[in-house]
């Protein structure tokens, strides 16, 4: 097969995907607006109420002013049709523009979010395929032990733990934020004091999928040893490293990207603990936030984000199945 | 503790004038000796003599504090929440500060004089104050100020509903002449509750949409950097500021800290010095015990907090005093007091609390008689059914506030046999249900009475202001021609003495009726770091300016 055909395949396949998104994405839209709409309170209720000493005329101001008591279904068709121009509308509470708003975290959590699935498929597949090695050995099950602890750990707690132990105890690393602020870092420094910022959150986020990713691994791997192609490659005679990284590795690691594509999602979700635990400025708070304020137009604009992410890691985690093996074809 | 506006307008003038005198004084002495040494000779001493530095061991550092939740707004015009009121201060000042006795503070103001009538209000300026642009402050602010604040301020349209006209005859000079005395309206004029914003920035736009509400210009001691949504906001040293050689720190950072828990760890790290209201109260005796931190708990008059439990009126048992009464009398409020507020709220039995002038501390509780409760609810037709309930009630509770509150008010109403359903839900949620919906029957509230019963306590039961749909109105649905009157005429008198006996009446009609039952003020944390100082000295606390506070090595 040629490379130009290869790749003309490919952008077949990533346009198609990009259209069976779109009536996924207006789906996601018109539920959650539908949803906001039956919980009770708007973001007039809440700013109000906040104020503490509102009247009734400077709420049905407030209302008029966020568009808040024109009809449902105006409101929807108003916000649809802005998406078309890629415009997310503004946030009432913010007075900002919802695109301003989701750039400005998006970064954050697509750093944090990328480091913890990087720590968590790294150790993972390490852990996992060490503990395949020894199956039924003490390293195996002692390892096995800790997996199963960091799965039922809940990862704000496994935070809190950290920030108690390294920043208040020990005092290494700082409780919380992104950088350190006012200190005005540039360069090498800046990436420095990110990445003591970033350790914590990470770890804790990764702790989890460590878990699940590891004891994934260590099935595959097992299930992949008592394949005929392994046992020829061991007659051959190829080196044991030989046959576990390209042999069995490189097939064990088709459910193990499968799942970690299919939790992206679940990371996403995740984020909101974390980032509140570690005053992380990231999409995830910035949901809740507006969950809490009823801030519609920021929510509908971070679930569009959210679920154009998990649609374009589903298309990359299906490339990845098609460079692992061969056979796979993109569909 | 009585107002200002009680004392004769010719001895505040005189008091202002000392304090004014007095500064400039000083400010011309620092300026002769800061001449001579230089060996010049022409200098003229005027209040914003220049940069003297006497103090400079409290010169310095960094202060981070955390400010929780992150509020919408920076500069509380337009909004009166809890976080606008806590940072904007800091750039945009008012006309006044305030000391712990609600007394005034001279700050872009710095005399007034009040007619025995309390229909004219004149207000001398401070001069040489400049906005943080460059622009010179004036007078055309001040009367842009109110008369916005009038119009967008959530309190302000009642503070200055009785204005008829502000003029300012010349550049340092505003007079309010008003229609009806506004006794509340100069306690009002701190920059907490009534921001003086430039005129030149803000006229001929839209207020509530100017950038300029979240990226302020002010003349205050710290000038707006930036604000980070989600992560923080950085104030730096204003260095033109009026009162040097203040403010003493170089810088404010602001941080927005959503856990609790994550809060107490930074506070505790020495990562962040500051924090009012951030731990949980099961941490006070944990904190006191740390030897780089100090723990506050003052009641801050200007804050005025206050917890309090409403019946709904309009719900079947409660409809009936005997009733009400009965669930006063199951309340052990000793036990509340220590065991949900750790021993440290200021508990008062009536809507003013013990913090304000106006509260009457002749009304006791009605004391903690379980048997007698249980025998008015039987006398009252309420005997306990088969399973040992007599009726049900659902149990709300403001999501601000500490849950263990709503816990204990549930425990107290079942041991009489009234099941209690607690429903925790979030602010929106409880708002909509209390204030809109009227879905409850007992809720556990937390309305301040911030600086003045008339702001801060009418709009609870004055039957006027029982408005559906409207939140932190009033929400027991109280309707008594005895409040009304007494209300009404405490707004508009302008005596302090008479207006004190007034709310004194005021109090004694609650307390018989029994609307609501006051816990008081709850527990108002302050955690510190030990080497800051002066932090708390204005009625605000920690809303206040901070111009004064300072590090010492630690």
């Amino acid at each position: 097969m040629s490379n130009n055909a290869t790749w003309a395949r490919i952008g077949g396949t990533l346009r198609r995907n990009a259209w069976q998104a779109v009536p996924t994405i207006l789906g996601i839209i018109v539920l959650n607006f539908v949803l906001m709409e039956l919980v009770p309170g708007d973001a007039a209720d809440v700013i109000a109420a906040e104020a503490g000493s509102a009247t009734a005329e400077s709420m049905a101001q407030l209302r008029a002013h966020f568009g808040l008591d024109l009809p449902m279904l105006r409101r929807l068709w108003d916000y649809l049709s802005g998406l078309v121009f890629l415009d997310l509308g503004v946030s009432p509470r913010h007075n900002t523009e919802v695109t301003t708003l989701i750039f400005g975290r998006l970064g954050n959590t697509l750093l944090l979010m990328g480091t913890a699935l990087g720590v968590a498929v790294l150790s993972g597949v390490l852990i996992g395929v060490l503990m395949s090695l020894k199956a039924g050995k003490w390293q195996d099950r002692v390892l096995s032990v800790l997996a199963l602890l960091l799965y039922s750990t809940p990862g704000f707690w496994l935070g809190l733990m950290a920030i108690v132990l390294f920043s208040v105890k020990l005092g290494w690393l700082p409780t919380g934020g992104d950088h350190s602020i006012g200190a005005g870092l540039t360069g090498w420094p800046a990436v420095i004091d990110g990445a003591r910022h970033l350790v914590l959150p990470a770890l804790a986020t990764a702790g989890f999928f460590v878990a699940i990713f590891s004891r994934l691994t260590r099935a595959s791997m097992l299930e992949v040893n008592r394949q005929d192609y392994v046992r020829t490659a061991e007659s051959k005679g190829l080196s044991p490293a030989a046959i576990t990284f390209r042999h069995v590795l490189r097939n064990a690691l088709i459910p193990v990207t499968t799942v970690a594509g299919m939790h992206f999602g679940a990371l996403l979700g995740g984020a909101t603990v974390i980032e509140t635990v570690f005053s992380w400025p990231g999409l995830g708070r910035l949901a809740l936030e507006s969950v809490l304020a009823r801030d519609y137009s920021v929510l509908l604009g971070i679930l569009f984000m959210a679920s154009l992410l998990v649609i374009v890691v589903n298309m990359l985690v299906d490339l990845l199945h098609a460079w692992l093996d061969p056979r796979i074809q993109i569909r | 503790m009585r107002l200002n506006t009680n004392l004769s307008s010719h001895a505040v003038l005189k008091t202002i004038g000392q304090r004014t005198s007095r500064f400039l004084l000083n400010a011309a002495v620092a300026t002769l000796g800061l001449s001579l040494s230089l060996g010049a000779v022409a200098q003229t001493a005027s209040t914003t003599a220049a940069p003297v530095p006497t103090d400079a061991a409290k010169r310095g550092g960094t202060l981070t504090w955390i400010v929780t939740p992150e509020p919408a707004a920076f500069v509380p015009l337009t909004t009166t929440a809890g976080g606008s009121t806590d940072l904007g201060p800091k750039v945009v000042e008012g006309l006044f500060n305030f000391d712990v006795k609600l007394q005034p503070i001279p700050a872009l103001a710095t005399a007034w004089q009040v007619t025995p009538d309390g229909l004219r209000y004149t207000f001398t300026l401070r001069k040489g104050v400049k906005w943080h642009d460059g622009k010179d402050f004036s007078a055309a602010d001040v009367v842009f100020s109110i008369e916005t604040l009038k119009t967008v301020h959530p309190r302000g349209r009642v503070t200055f509903a009785n204005v008829r006209s502000i003029e300012a005859p010349d550049a340092h000079t505003v007079i309010l002449l008003l229609d009806k005395p506004a006794p509340y309206l100069l306690t009002a004029l701190d920059g907490a509750e009534s921001p003086i914003i430039p005129k030149h920035l803000y006229e001929g736009k839209d207020i509530a949409s100017n950038p300029l509400n979240n990226a302020p210009i002010g003349t205050g001691p710290f000038v707006f950097k930036e604000w980070v949504r989600g992560s923080y906001v950085k104030l730096e040293r204003n260095p033109n500021y009026w009162d040097q050689p203040r403010p003493y720190l170089d810088a404010i950072v602001a941080r927005f800290i959503p856990d609790a828990a994550a809060r107490a760890a930074a506070l505790e790290s020495g990562e962040v010095q500051l924090g009012n209201k951030v731990i949980p109260l099961s941490d006070i005796e944990r904190f006191k015990a740390l030897p780089k931190i100090t723990v506050d708990i003052t009641a801050w008059p200007y804050v005025g907090d206050h917890q309090q439990i409403y019946f709904n009126l309009d719900s079947e048992p409660f409809k009936r005093r005997e009733v009400r009464l009965a669930v006063a009398q199951a309340l052990n409020l000793d036990v509340f007091a220590k065991t949900i507020w750790y021993g440290h709220g200021v508990p008062s039995a009536t809507p003013i609390g013990a913090a304000s002038p106006f509260h009457n501390p002749a009304i006791k509780r009605y004391p903690y008689d379980v048997k007698a409760a249980e025998a008015a609810l039987d006398a009252a037709g309420y005997k306990r059914g088969a399973d040992g309930k007599r009726f049900a009630v659902r149990l709300l509770n403001n999501p601000f506030q500490d849950r263990r509150a709503a816990d204990f008010v549930r425990q107290s109403l079942i041991r009489i046999g009234i099941d209690a359903e607690l429903q925790t839900l979030d602010f929106a949620t409880y708002v909509t249900r209390v204030y809109t919906d009227r879905a409850f029957d007992i809720t556990l509230e937390n309305l301040t009475n911030v600086f003045d019963p008339t702001i801060g306590v009418q709009r609870v039961f004055w039957s006027k202001n029982f408005k559906v749909g409207l939140p932190f109105s009033n929400a027991p649905h109280y309707v008594s021609a005895d409040a009304d009157r007494l209300l009404e005429a405490a707004a508009g008198e302008a005596d302090a003495a008479r207006r004190r006996a007034l709310f004194f009446e005021f109090q004694e009609v609650i307390h018989r009726d029994i609307p609501s039952i006051e816990l008081g003020a709850n527990p108002n944390v302050t955690i510190a770091a030990r080497n800051l100082h002066d932090w708390g000295v204005n009625a605000g606390g920690v809303r206040a300016n901070l111009a004064r506070a300072y590090f010492s090595k630690p």
